[in-house]
């Protein structure tokens, strides 16, 4: 078919695994799919917030709880050994994933924001002090920025932001002042939630390894959208959720360095993650359990790998391009309103989300009448509250992609964007 | 593309009932008397001698509304109230209209409204998401009368919890 031959991926099939899709929005909620209004197909463009979930990934959370459901690490049984087999196992594939080593470098979390705020208690909390530097970017999300700060002012460790130009960009000459001896600790986004703006981690990497600091990648809205490779970037850690790349909520995965995570204390205390305990005393389990305190989210753990192996066989370069393509149309049919501002780098540099405002259309009312057309995007500060100040905006409205999405979901936002450009015109 | 997939779960709505209630389409919100105080807002401005003033904000949106309240001699009655501020166009507006509605109003009768008020006043269904910025002028007359009577202590309302 024509059209399917004009993206990277096959989106058609794609979109086959995902009913959700097919949904109807907008009708009339007394009579859930009766009433004459309900006829709204739904066009799902907040990817950035969460993506949603295929069949294969469903079916590895249904398959858990009905066919083997038991806690991991604890029994002798065969239900918990091929529990305990299956979530071990998810570690490899994540590990294999972002190009770790192996298990002992990733540790299950909550989402990407835990997994900050592990490091920032396990590590943070020990090593900084008041001679001390933490160096952020000004596009920082605030899992990264509010944990950082909070743990700097606990320690009197100095926050400084590398600047973002006019242009969306890290300023690296400005990065590369601010980063000097007394740096600890670099935490940058891999890929702006807000921006789009591709970051050069494995430069800020050196930069930092320069001066004896750890870098930590946010890498939330890298690891979904592009194929990622933490030993060549060679970041210390590097941190990411299942929930925005098909996996299911309450699991994400913190990759650190072996000798790094080896060499910090655990951040949460409890079961499975001791070797030996007395009245007296505790020594810890090994890699990645020492960080996996009490019974985790064994089904959502395995089912992120499920997520993992349905991305990889879609393939991450070819993910990244369908990104690319999107992004790049959505900036161009953007460009052609009047009065519209995006945020960001070029069409043809950027991740693929586009944030954007309308001239006399606040994002909140934007959205809403977007939400008419069955369009679902974004709006507010996408956590990103200080760079939306910097920008001189309360608010904005954001459209993110997925492997999903078609060129003509992106022309419903436009039709939509320019009935809500008439309504206040 | 075919849509005969799932649709909102009637049980979903069995659990938080209210929902159903504020789902309505939301193009509805938009009816022409939002738009038409939104861009012609009614006692937009400031006061030279109000009885008291008061200000808030939404901090998730960004809406911001400052309101100005002079009361009748009696120190009871509601004679004037302006406003000024910024946001979306369901928070100014209904600023706006309340400009309009509450003057005759007692500070009594005002501490007892409450967001059906509102809703009401707007005539349109205000989807579950937006609710706070339609409550955010009446919560920051209502919290200005209480520290005005000595019953509150803030520097600004929110509309966050
Ligand atoms: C860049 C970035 N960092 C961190 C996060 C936080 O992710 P989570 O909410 O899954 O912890 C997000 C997403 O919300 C994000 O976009």
């Amino acid at each position: 078919m024509g059209v399917q031959e004009s993206y990277p991926i096959d989106v058609e099939a794609i979109r086959a695994d995902f009913p959700i899709l097919d949904r109807l929005v907008g009708g009339d909620v007394e009579t859930p799919g009766q009433g004459p209004d309900d006829d709204t197909p739904l066009y799902y463009l907040d990817n950035a917030a969460t993506s949603h979930t295929p069949e294969q990934v469903v079916e590895a959370i249904s398959d858990y709880y009905r066919g083997y459901n038991a806690n991991v690490h604890r029994g002798i049984h065969q239900l918990s050994q091929e529990a305990s087999v299956a979530y071990e196992e998810a570690h490899d594939t994540v590990a294999d994933f972002i190009g770790a080593a192996g298990r002992e470098e990733i540790v299950f979390t909550k989402n990407t924001t835990e997994a900050e705020n592990l490091v920032a208690y396990a590590w943070g909390l020990t090593e900084l002090g008041p001679d001390d530097s933490v160096v952020l970017s000004e596009m920082e999300h605030h899992a990264s920025l509010v944990t950082w700060q909070q743990i700097a002012k606990r320690t009197g460790a100095e926050v400084r932001y590398i600047r973002v130009d006019d242009d969306g960009y890290l300023d690296m000459d400005h990065a590369a002042e601010l980063i000097d001896d007394s740096t600890a600790m670099v935490s940058v986004v891999h890929v702006s939630n807000t921006l789009g703006t591709v970051n050069p981690v494995a430069d800020l990497a050196d930069l930092a390894h320069d001066h004896d600091a750890l870098i930590f990648v946010d890498g939330a809205q890298s690891a979904p959208t592009r194929p990622v490779d933490v030993e060549a970037m060679d970041a210390d850690f590097f941190a990411f959720s299942g929930h925005k790349m098909c996996g299911p909520t309450g699991i994400g995965a913190l990759y650190g360095k072996e000798a790094i995570l080896e060499s910090m204390q655990p951040y949460l205390y409890g079961g499975d993650m001791i070797r030996r305990v007395t009245y007296e005393e505790s020594t810890w389990e090994d890699l990645p359990w020492k960080f996996e305190a009490g019974t985790p989210s064994i089904a959502q753990g395995i089912a992120f790998a499920a997520a993992v192996d349905y991305m990889e066989e879609i393939g991450m370069d070819a993910v990244q391009a369908h990104e690319e393509l999107l992004a790049e149309y959505a900036y161009d049919r953007l460009s052609e309103f009047d009065g519209v501002d995006i945020y960001g780098p070029p069409g043809d540099d950027r991740g693929g989300l586009v944030a954007f405002n309308v001239e006399g259309v606040h994002a909140h009312d934007l959205s809403s009448i977007v939400n008419d057309h069955g369009v679902a995007i974004r709006a507010g500060d996408h956590c990103t509250q200080p760079l939306h100040d910097k920008l001189g905006i309360a608010a904005s409205a954001r459209a993110s992609f997925y492997v999903y999405n078609t060129r003509e979901e992106i022309d419903e936002l436009i039709d939509a964007v320019t009935d809500a450009r008439d309504l206040f015109a | 593309m075919a849509h005969t997939g799932p649709r909102t779960p009637e049980s979903f709505y069995a659990k938080v009932p209210y929902l159903k209630l504020l789902m309505g389409m939301g193009s509805d919100m938009y009816r022409q008397q939002i738009l038409d105080h939104y861009k012609n807002p009614r006692n937009h401005g400031e006061l030279e001698d109000p009885t008291f003033t008061h200000v808030g904000e939404n901090p998730s949106c960004g809406d911001t509304i400052k309101i100005d309240v002079r009361l009748d001699d009696d120190g009871e009655t509601i004679d004037y109230v302006s406003f000024s501020g910024d946001g979306c166009a369901i928070s100014q507006a209904s600023a706006s209209m309340l400009t309009e509605r509450l003057p005759g109003t007692t500070l009594g009768e005002l501490a007892e409204m409450d967001r059906d008020d509102v809703v009401e006043m707007l005539g349109v269904d205000i989807s579950p998401m937006r609710i706070k910025c339609a409550v955010l002028a009446e919560k920051v007359i209502q919290d200005g009368a209480k520290i005005h009577e000595g019953d509150l202590d803030i520097d600004e309302t929110t509309t966050e919890e």
